[in-house]
């Protein structure tokens, strides 16, 4: 029968995971301020362009508005501040 | 995928949007970030260089992983009130072990590679007596912490002390005396497993006395496999790094589409006593008989030649311009830095030169995916040298890189005139460069 071995976990020191919560879901998008944050990457200024018109075209009372940060895969403060002030929701993309 | 979470957190429901192969990753990021239920939407892989109709036709399609329309999930992610499950979120603690239950070194080496804690050649087990012959190498405590380090910037860091660098040193095949560089190199910060989708891979340079005290090879074939440190050291920076980081596993945790063979050892030391310069860490702000490991974050491209003959200067041009997103750093045997410097080339002044004539127009400049995804938004915002490259005329000539770009450094056996360019950034804090750290380390303190 083969010898047992102990040997290390070669694995770092995770952080804990501390659970949120989801925000609430609007009863419906009618009237309300849908932010399409346009991510920055190659085409996603227009995949969210058509995304505006699909909106105009097919849920006309929901409010578009595209924005996007000040730099690619960075937080931009500034811009989270505008969403949750004046969004009443928003869609991002594309990408991670 | 972080400004959705962090949207939630402040009260504005949100749905992100991603290609189908991110689809692992979205759920794995989330999961990390405690936020478990995430609504996510896909699209399917590509959407760069699609025409306004085609991306249309996503919208109006299937979401290939749902398999429900697109904007339904999208309407419904944003209007499905919300379960007992997502009001819970996910509290969990994850810690990893010390040491593993004992078992057979069949079963341990099976245990490893279907872990992922391998690159998937052989490795050395890192048994208490191996990892503690390890630690011999450096003075610091086992529990000291080393740093944190991360795939990417968007994923949470992890932390890792000295004992946990010794374990990957070890099953790299490395020696204790070479720990004092895995050390410094793994305190960097700077991951040697990047999982960007360009498949990058991160190169280091060993400067100074302990290039000679461990035996490294800066002569003949000084970047490939002849020589015990600078294929062990090059290892073990990469299995540190993805197993202190929390893994670096396929669809996961690496999104690399090619990988990269650099990804398995690129590590080798400046050939100082032949080149015709100052070494690369006394160009950096470092004393001569300081020994120091410096990173490049690149490898994806290389470009080679000779020099310096009649017509080096086109061929130069040709070598910088041919990519155009991260800068060069400049490897030249011995005897290709000495052609330089009689023709009276300082170090700087040929960086000089380089930064000075890798021109493209700005149209070629601009028509590249990651320097319009990553370098347009710095211009927009009036950051230079982008603003500057942004206002150019489309056939006006732009400068691609600063003199603080390029690097230079010499290494090799003096058997064949040549240089090399590989896209190597040095990674210190820059505009756009948003995996910063600490490019060049001193290895002095590790020991």
């Amino acid at each position: 029968m083969a010898a047992k071995l102990t040997v290390h976990d070669p694995r770092g020191y995770p952080p804990q995971v501390v659970g949120k919560r989801l925000a609430n879901r609007l009863e419906s998008l009618d009237g309300k301020v849908v932010y399409l944050v346009d991510c920055l990457f190659e085409s996603s200024d227009v995949f969210m362009a058509q995304l505006q018109q699909w909106f105009a075209a097919h849920l006309p009372a929901v409010v578009t508005r595209i924005i996007r940060p000040r730099a690619s895969m960075m937080d931009d403060p500034d811009m989270r501040a505008t969403i949750a002030a004046q969004g009443n929701a928003a869609i991002i993309g594309v990408g991670l | 995928m972080g400004l959705a979470l962090a949207l939630e957190k402040s009260g504005v429901p949100t749905i992100p949007v991603s290609t189908h192969v991110f689809a692992r990753l979205a759920k794995a990021t989330a999961l990390a970030a405690g936020m478990p239920t995430l609504r996510n939407v896909f699209v399917p892989q590509p959407v760069v260089g699609l025409a306004a109709a085609e991306l249309r036709a996503y919208i109006e399609g299937v979401d290939p992983i749902a398999k429900r329309p697109f904007m339904q999930g999208v309407i419904e992610g944003l209007t499905r009130p919300l379960s007992e499950e997502d009001f819970k979120g996910a509290t969990f603690e994850r810690s990893t072990p010390r040491l593993l239950e004992p078992d057979t070194e069949d079963n341990l080496q099976a245990l490893f590679m279907r872990n992922s804690w391998t690159d998937f050649l052989p490795i050395i087990l890192p048994t208490e007596e191996r990892v503690e012959r390890m630690l011999q190498g450096t003075r610091r405590a086992r529990a000291e912490i080393v740093g944190r380090m991360r795939p990417t910037a968007f994923r949470e860091a992890w932390e890792f002390d000295v004992e946990k660098v010794a374990v990957s040193a070890v099953m790299a095949g490395a020696r204790p005396e070479y720990l004092p560089v895995i050390l410094a190199m793994a305190a960097s910060g700077i991951s040697a497993r990047s999982s960007s989708t360009n498949s990058f891979a991160t190169i280091s340079v060993v400067n100074g006395p302990i290039r000679n005290e461990i035996g490294m090879n800066c002569g003949i074939g000084a970047m490939g496999p002849y020589n015990h440190a600078n294929a062990t050291i090059g290892r073990a920076y990469g299995l540190v790094s993805q197993n202190v980081q929390g893994g670096s596993v396929p669809g996961e945790t690496y999104l690399g589409t090619f990988g990269n063979f650099l990804n398995y050892t690129a590590c080798f030391p400046e050939n100082e006593e032949r080149s015709p310069w100052a070494p690369f860490h006394v160009d950096e702000g470092f004393k001569a008989n300081e020994s120091t490991v410096s990173t490049f974050f690149g490898g994806w491209y290389t470009q080679s030649g000779y020099g310096p003959r009649a017509t080096w200067k086109e061929k130069f041009i040709r070598c910088l311009t041919a990519d155009h997103y991260t800068p060069p750093l400049i490897v030249m045997d011995p005897i290709c830095a000495r052609g330089f410097a009689d023709l009276g080339f300082t170090k700087r002044a040929l960086i000089a030169w380089c930064a000075e004539n890798a021109k493209l127009p700005a149209r070629d400049y601009w028509d590249d995916q990651w320097v319009t995804t990553l370098d347009r938004p710095l211009g927009v915002a009036g950051i230079e040298p982008f603003a500057s490259r942004l206002k150019a005329a489309p056939d006006e000539l732009v400068t691609l890189y600063t003199p603080d770009d390029i690097k230079i450094v010499v290494t090799g056996g003096e058997t064949q005139g040549a240089f090399k360019m590989f896209s190597g950034r040095y990674m210190r804090a820059a505009p756009g460069n948003f995996l910063g750290g600490t490019p060049t380390v001193i290895i002095d303190p590790w020991r």
